[in-house]
């Protein structure tokens, strides 16, 4: 298991290099140049010198190579250098909403999971009945739905309903605060678009723990448990849920991975200032070393849950044993 | 003996896209205290889903226990509730499965499948399920009781397996086990170590047990009384050694004649039976196996031959069992 495991974390290194190869050939690949943007940016006629100026400051007229390799020196040190744009140091800049990013897809994470096993369950339990058609409407929906929208309408739903229980609309806090400072003001703001996104997500998580769980179902051992006499909730929750978990906690792990930085239009809707709106600026402003950041930390985190995953796989299922 | 298992004009169906399979056609059979019952028959005869619907383990949808009656001392288990039945399965009448390596849960320790049945069904505290579980292990054959029962099911072989699943059969002292071709799966080697364990244990704790096979072998070594099957009816029925050595149904001693016997002389050629057995979804006039028989009369195509006796508790559903007799007499 150590071996495996330290084998796991050697592989850490080619995936990061390769991703950061990719990355920064496809950003050099966009048309546009940070300088120009930038000088544009005031309108009007700009300076050739000051254009030329910025770019020996942002180091872009660097050879190509010069570039990747100072990006590379960069990365290996934890030295993501400042944002092009912005001028801040790129550590500060994503620190500041990766703590809100991160907990909002913690929170959507619960709401899915809380969401999808029970109904995912019922859904496989009572099928071909009015329980399961209603489940499945309602899993439909989720897929079916942008979470943005979604969002819109529970700011309208929570206006309408405190309007009318208490004659003044109420509406969630705007202004961002970590949890441990006031968690009753930081979880009213984020508990809505957690829900949101946590509804859509959990919507394929109901789906595949249905069908996990109907596969389960016909398996020999559990007629064997029901052989056994047991009570229908220790077969389910004990000897069938158990193995139907696997494919479900994949689809977990992907959809938190990519919640860290996937959030767009859903951060617009609730004003929430995280990392999808800065990846979103950093690009359109082809902020280089932003970008570049932010891409190297999505992957980070894609890399750290598909190892959560796998080591979940094992605690799961004894059969599997990484050697 | 006192009965204690009577099943009656069971008739078990499955409806499908294809149409309904009587896959259990009316039988009718009973099993006394102690003892030891053989129900053969080739595949898709009908066996496996009759000794299922004792339990009531049919899946449903598609299958249904249309009619009939299961009598498990005195009480219609068909009657009974989800809870009346709970009390009912592993505590009185276990099973033990055909396939042994997809039998036993996968992700759960031999040690919580076992002790979580006693635990619920004899009430004991789980120190106590653990003893005697290591106990029941010990009495199967399993070395090293202690550690077994921390591992998994992949670690055993297919035989070790189905000694877990014989251990967990008898772990709640019940007192009919069903055995649906517990050895099938298995090497030849394993299946009479298998077969000789279950023998032995059933005997010792005076357990009843209903063993479902298609080899004619292991009923006549392991019964006491046999019935065989086709086409979802009880065709004969008697002593393992009626049964084998004075069959009285054209389809008993063409099973017979199809399979080497170390009775006979060696060199003997095997004959196997001609055509297929019938299609379920269809409803069959007369009787079943007229297509395959070469003793059918011209009333076999319309009437369906009534299971009769021949006396000393031997019965036959054919018309022709008199000129049966007749040739075995001669033969003999």
């Amino acid at each position: 298991m150590y071996g495996y495991i330290l084998k796991r974390l050697l592989l850490v290194v080619p995936t990061l290099f390769g991703a950061a190869l990719l990355v920064f050939t496809l950003l050099r690949l966009i048309p546009g140049d940070i300088c120009e943007l930038r000088m544009a940016g005031t309108g009007g006629y700009f300076d050739e010198d000051a254009i030329q100026t910025c770019r020996e400051e942002m180091g872009t007229n660097q050879p190509m190579l010069g570039q990747f390799l100072s990006f590379i020196w960069g990365l290996m040190r934890f030295d993501f250098g400042i944002s092009m744009w912005t001028g801040q140091p790129i550590v500060s800049e994503i620190a500041l909403r990766f703590e809100l990013s991160l907990q909002v897809a913690i929170m959507a994470t619960i709401v899915a999971i809380l969401v999808a096993v029970p109904l995912g369950t019922i859904s496989a339990v009572k099928q071909n009945t009015w329980i399961d058609y209603v489940v499945r409407c309602i899993s439909i929906a989720g897929i079916a739905m942008p979470s943005f929208w979604l969002g819109i309408l529970i700011i309208l739903g929570l206006l309408v309903t405190t309007q009318h229980l208490f004659g003044t609309p109420w509406m969630p806090p705007i202004a961002y605060k970590p949890i441990w400072e006031d968690p009753v003001h930081n979880l009213s703001m984020l508990i809505w678009p957690a829900v949101a996104t946590g509804y859509r997500y959990s919507a394929v998580a109901t789906r595949m723990t249905r069908s996990a769980l109907l596969e389960v179902l016909r398996e020999d051992y559990v007629r064997t448990a029901r052989a056994k006499g047991l009570w229908e909730n220790v077969i389910i929750w004990r000897h069938a849920l158990k193995n139907a978990m696997l494919p479900v906690i994949t689809v977990i792990g992907i959809e938190f991975a990519f919640l860290i930085g996937g959030l767009v239009v859903t951060e617009q809707v609730f004003n929430l200032n995280g990392l999808g709106k800065l990846f979103v600026e950093s690009v359109v402003n082809n902020d280089y070393t932003m970008t570049q950041a932010l891409v190297m930390l999505v992957v980070m985190v894609f890399i750290l849950v598909n190892f959560l995953v796998d080591i979940c796989y094992a605690w799961l299922d004894p059969r599997i044993r990484y050697s | 003996m006192p009965v204690l298992l009577q099943v009656e004009n069971l008739r078990t169906q499955f409806y499908t896209s294809a149409g309904t399979v009587r896959a259990v056609d009316g039988i009718s059979y009973t099993v006394n205290e102690g003892e030891t019952v053989g129900i053969v028959g080739e595949s898709g005869c009908g066996k496996s889903v009759g000794a299922l619907s004792i339990l009531r383990l049919i899946p449903d949808p598609p299958g249904k226990i249309a009619s009939g009656s299961i009598r498990f001392q005195g009480r219609d288990i068909l009657a009974m509730s989800d809870e009346e039945l709970r009390n009912l399965r592993g505590a009185q009448i276990s099973m033990v499965f055909q396939e042994p390596m997809t039998s036993l849960n996968p992700v759960l320790t031999i040690g919580l499948q076992l002790c979580e049945t006693m635990e619920l069904h004899l009430k004991l505290t789980p120190e106590q399920a653990r003893s005697r579980a290591t106990e029941l292990l010990g009495m199967v054959g399993i070395s090293e009781p202690e550690r077994r029962l921390q591992q998994y099911p992949h670690h055993l072989s297919g035989g070790m397996r189905q000694r877990v699943m014989i251990a967990l059969a008898l772990s709640c002292n019940p007192k009919l086990i069903i055995a649906d071709e517990p050895t099938t799966a298995l090497d030849v080697t394993i299946q009479a170590q298998i077969l000789e364990l279950m023998k032995d244990l059933t005997k010792r704790l005076g357990v009843a047990l209903i063993i479902i096979t298609h080899n004619l072998g292991v009923v006549a070594r392991y019964a006491d009384r046999v019935y065989v099957m086709y086409a979802g009816k009880i065709i004969e029925g008697g002593s393992a050694s009626d049964i084998y050595h004075r069959p009285l149904h054209p389809y008993t001693l063409g099973l017979l004649r199809s399979v080497p016997r170390m009775d006979r002389p060696r060199g003997n050629r095997l004959i196997p039976i001609d055509g297929q057995p019938p299609d379920l979804t269809r409803e069959i006039e007369g009787c079943a196996y007229r297509p395959r028989c070469s003793f059918a009369v011209a009333r076999c195509e319309h009437e369906v031959p009534p299971l009769d006796s021949v006396g000393g508790g031997h019965t036959s559903a054919c018309f022709e069992k008199a000129r049966l007799q007749g040739l075995l007499k001669e033969a003999s």
